[in-house]
């Protein structure tokens, strides 16, 4: 039986409490008596039976008929599914879509079905590369499909494969892939790895492009979404709700959706998911050697000890269906996960920004990625309210110093180079920039040739923290190079005192504060 | 009367050549052939010539190129050994000249034309192209191509000089000597703008900004359509003074071709163990260092069918590009009568951004030369716009 999330306060018997920072961990000693610290809850038991899970749920779908009854000769089917954004860290193999499609493909071939293509959902991220797509969709199925190039990455810039299914009520267009929108059947295959995924996020934003993207993807937008991790109080997910239910007059979704366990570290990193109190002798001596590990190690090798991570997640569970009721049913397992009550606002908020986040998959974290990841993804795990009050401060653990990944990352160069210098207000750079990058064609060359994330990406990045800028006063970056943090708008210090003496212009100087342990995810219920 | 004068020394010149471009202190030391001397007044004794006493002499970037021995030997037939450096000159009459009366303050265009050597104008003078002149070496006059590397004549690092009427501007009333001294490089500045060819809406990119590069954004910005002006600039009181001069864009040496190609939406490649280049680019490329650097970074950031002018004196350089992409390499030197260089250059310098710039002129007496010349090297870094020599002080 696994334990709920609780939130700890911390006093006179507190052990030093770990704070991820990039491609490292601190153990942070200097957490205020009184301090709040929001633990996830431990690792849901896993299905027992995987493929008999996913059978049961194709063979039983929630509002829909059972796959096989919707698969016969002669139609056009298309599988599409998350791409390496998801999970995070990446799953050892196999991996649970891989899994999933198996059963998928032996059903329509059951059914006598021979036009399938297998698409990645990667909608303006990077093209994955072959040894990654045969990670996600497993060795057998990438040898049948891939050599034919029936096995490939949606390309967001391809005109002749797109197809306009039209515009929302609120004059949103909606833009797929065409080969998705002309099937008979779109099988979507995910990962919910955290309450934002999923629904008809699937293939209104991961089959998209541009044209449709910028509907939601913008500052306003992101501001108004409360967060995006509650799509019912999302203003994104709102639009891409629009979008969903357009696209469904047009194509049958069959959707199906898989939830983790939060078992994210794997030997020996595995202490790092434990409470600190409960380390055992060997748990201890494990981490003072990785911690010397790290502080003897070259940058190159601690990026490889960390990307090399493989999580053994457990599935907790599979549903397949009409996309809104297979997502209900998928965000009560999420919750029962990743959600932790927390009684009211802080002044402060604290988070460790770990190593990884969806776009920096084999790659680098670089500073707009850090950003994007503290004041974007673990700001907004929350329900409700904010963790932190509106005017409060974000206090933020990472060095901020990994560059950029010129292959995956050419236009955040720009983005930060050139972009950030002149304004790191969402909505000045967006109005000015968004469009120059989006149809830069050298960008477009990258992003559909090379492994470049598209040119419009890092002004996603930028906007995924807009909510975050607008709600509080003071974000400080413990442990950061200060040029980088002040070319992002913010502020370093060198330790959380120093931080909390920085941000106490604007909290006071006994602050209460919230420390947000994860990663593993956790997301907030703040009454 | 006492000058400094550069002289024929082959160890000098070669220990210059190999250290003085990362070591400038020793070529201010030991190895500039450079010597502070006392000589006789310079004095052409036909029609038309004058003696003239130094107010302000300029160091430019060629006299440093000389010293360091980094010039090109292509140019040791058109100079004549000994002889007084400095061709940027204000100086006042000594005695009348033509209908210049003696007195007059003048800044003298250097180019050492047909009409100053006393022998019928060739082509190119007759044209008015007088910066083209086919009779530099010949007439009346030892071999230079301007006042200031002949040694006829003197040059502005001494206390006199003699320079012929075709040479002379006066100098407008109100005008400072430090702004006068201004006035020949940006007529320079004047006729790189006009050899630039630039359209309306052209992007330009103008590839450094000490003094040259600064005066021809200027000139570049008033004299012409040009849209775009992307300038680069590697230190910060450069950076302020492109952007005042009409820059749009300022960018630091190391991401040029970055945020050109962002600019224009070029694309960029990456041969193997050499540096990138663009597909497409800026219309127009000023290379206002003349360094290999410079020089290959104005080819490769230029569009195909683009036109790179060479502003400062160029180094040997990749000319790839050139030929691939189709460029048009124009060189640009000194001012062309025909121009009108001179008063088009007394206007900008009359403008505030020019009179706040000259306030930042730093003058030397003549036996201060080494540090003069330390200064010069070091005058970006330093925020200075021009380093002079004031020979009629002796603090």
């Amino acid at each position: 039986m696994s334990r709920p999330g609780f939130v700890l306060e911390v006093d006179d018997r507190t052990p030093p409490l770990v704070v991820h920072e990039g491609l490292g961990f601190r153990l942070e000693d200097g957490f205020p008596l009184g301090t709040r610290v929001v633990y996830p809850p431990e690792s849901l038991p896993a299905v027992p039976d995987v493929d008999a899970a996913i059978r049961d749920a194709l063979l039983h779908p929630h509002d829909s008929e059972p796959l096989p009854a919707l698969l016969f000769a002669g139609m056009r089917l298309t599988i599409a599914f998350d791409d390496l954004s998801l999970p995070l860290p990446t799953m050892k193999a196999p991996d649970i879509r891989g899994r999933v499609i198996e059963h998928v493909l032996t059903m329509a071939a059951e059914a006598g079905v021979d036009d399938v293509r297998l698409i990645a959902a990667n909608a303006l991220h990077r093209r994955m590369t072959a040894a990654e797509l045969k990670h996600i969709v497993g060795e057998r199925v990438f040898r049948s499909f891939y050599p034919q190039g029936q096995l490939y990455n949606f390309d967001a810039e391809d005109r002749d494969n797109l197809a306009h299914l039209g515009t929302t009520d609120k004059g949103e267009d909606v833009e797929i892939s065409k080969r998705a929108a002309e099937s008979d059947l779109l099988v979507y295959v995910n990962v919910n790895l955290v309450a934002m995924d999923g629904g008809h996020k699937s293939v209104g934003i991961g089959l998209a492009s541009y044209n449709s993207l910028r509907h939601h993807h913008n500052a306003k937008t992101m501001v108004h979404s409360r967060s995006f991790m509650d799509h019912k109080h999302s203003a994104m997910h709102h639009s891409a709700w629009r979008m969903g239910r357009l696209i469904k007059e047009h194509v049958k979704v069959f959707q199906i959706e898989t939830t983790l366990n939060n078992d994210v570290f794997p030997k020996p990193f595995d202490f790092l998911q434990k409470r600190e109190w409960e380390w055992s002798v060997r748990d201890q001596a494990t981490m003072l050697g990785v911690r010397r590990g790290l502080a003897a190690a070259p940058h190159k090798l601690r990026h490889k000890m960390f990307h090399d991570m493989r999580s053994v997640y457990g599935l907790t569970g599979v549903n397949a269906g009409e996309v809104e009721a297979v997502h209900e049913r998928t965000l009560e397992k999420v919750h029962q996960q990743h959600l932790v009550e927390v009684q009211g606002q802080s002044d402060v908020l604290v988070m460790g920004v770990p190593y990884l986040g969806p776009y920096n998959v084999n790659s680098s974290m670089n500073p707009i990625l850090a950003t994007c990841m503290g004041l974007g993804y673990y700001f907004n795990s929350y329900r409700g309210q904010p963790v932190v009050r509106k005017g409060g401060a974000v206090i933020l653990y990472h060095p901020l110093n990994e560059g950029f990944n010129q292959l995956h990352h050419p236009s955040y160069v720009d983005f930060y180079e050139e972009v950030l210098a002149e304004s790191t207000d969402p909505v000045v750079v967006g109005e000015k920039y968004e469009k120059q990058f989006a149809h830069d064609p050298w960008y477009i060359h990258l992003y559909r040739t090379s492994h470049a994330y598209h040119g419009v990406h890092p002004f996603y990045m930028w906007y995924w923290a807009a909510h975050a800028m607008d709600h509080v006063d003071e974000v400080i970056w413990v442990g950061a190079d200060r040029r980088a943090a002040a070319r992002l708008g913010f502020r370093a210090a060198s330790t959380l005192a120093d931080a909390l003496e920085m941000a106490s212009g604007t909290v006071g100087t006994s602050p209460s504060i919230t420390y947000l342990h994860n990663p593993p995810h956790l997301l907030a219920d703040v009454r | 009367m006492l000058a400094l004068e550069m002289f024929r020394s082959v160890s000098r010149t070669m220990a210059g050549k190999a250290i003085g471009g990362r070591m400038p202190g020793v070529l201010s030391g030991f190895a500039a052939p450079l010597r502070l001397v006392t000589i006789e007044e310079p004095r052409v004794d036909r029609p038309g010539w004058a003696r003239l006493r130094t107010r302000l002499s300029g160091i430019c970037g060629s006299d440093l190129g000389a010293l360091s021995g980094r010039t090109s030997l292509y140019f040791s037939a058109v100079v004549s050994l000994p002889f007084v450096p400095g061709h940027e000159v204000v100086a006042e009459l000594l005695e009348d000249c033509e209908d210049l009366p003696k007195g007059t303050r003048v800044v003298v265009d250097p180019v050492l034309t047909c009409a100053a050597r006393g022998v019928e104008p060739c082509a190119a003078c007759a044209a008015g192209e007088t910066n083209r002149c086919e009779r530099i070496t010949v007439g009346h006059l030892s071999p230079g191509l301007q006042t200031g590397f002949c040694k006829d004549t003197g040059g502005g690092w001494g206390q006199q000089l003699a320079a012929h009427r075709s040479q002379l501007h006066p100098v407008p009333e109100g005008f400072s000597d430090e702004q006068a001294i201004l006035i020949e490089p940006v007529a320079c500045a004047v006729h790189t703008a006009l050899r630039s060819g630039v359209r309306s809406g052209d992007r330009v990119l103008v590839s450094g900004a000490g003094s040259v590069g600064l005066f021809a954004t200027l000139a570049l910005r008033e004299l012409t359509d040009a849209g775009e002006i992307i300038v680069v600039a590697k230190h910060p009181l450069q950076k302020e003074l492109a952007r005042t001069f009409g820059a749009t864009e300022v960018v630091d040496p190391g991401e040029v071709l970055r945020r050109v190609r962002r600019l224009t939406g070029a694309f960029q490649l990456e041969p193997e163990f050499s540096s990138p280049y663009l597909l497409g680019g800026v219309d127009v490329a000023v290379d206002a260092v003349g360094s290999k650097q410079s020089l290959e970074t104005s080819l490769q950031a230029t569009r195909a069918g683009g036109r790179v002018v060479l502003s400062g004196m160029p180094a040997p350089a990749d000319l790839s590009a050139a030929w691939f992409r189709e460029l048009e390499v124009v060189g640009t030197y000194a001012s062309a009568r025909s121009d009108d260089a001179f008063a088009k250059a007394t206007d900008l310098v009359a403008t505030d951004a020019v009179q706040q710039l000259a306030k930042g002129v730093a003058s030397y007496p003549l036996h201060r030369w080494r540090e003069a010349l330390d200064h010069a090297h070091s005058a970006g870094r330093l925020g200075t716009a021009k380093v002079a020599f004031d020979p009629r002080s002796s603090q």
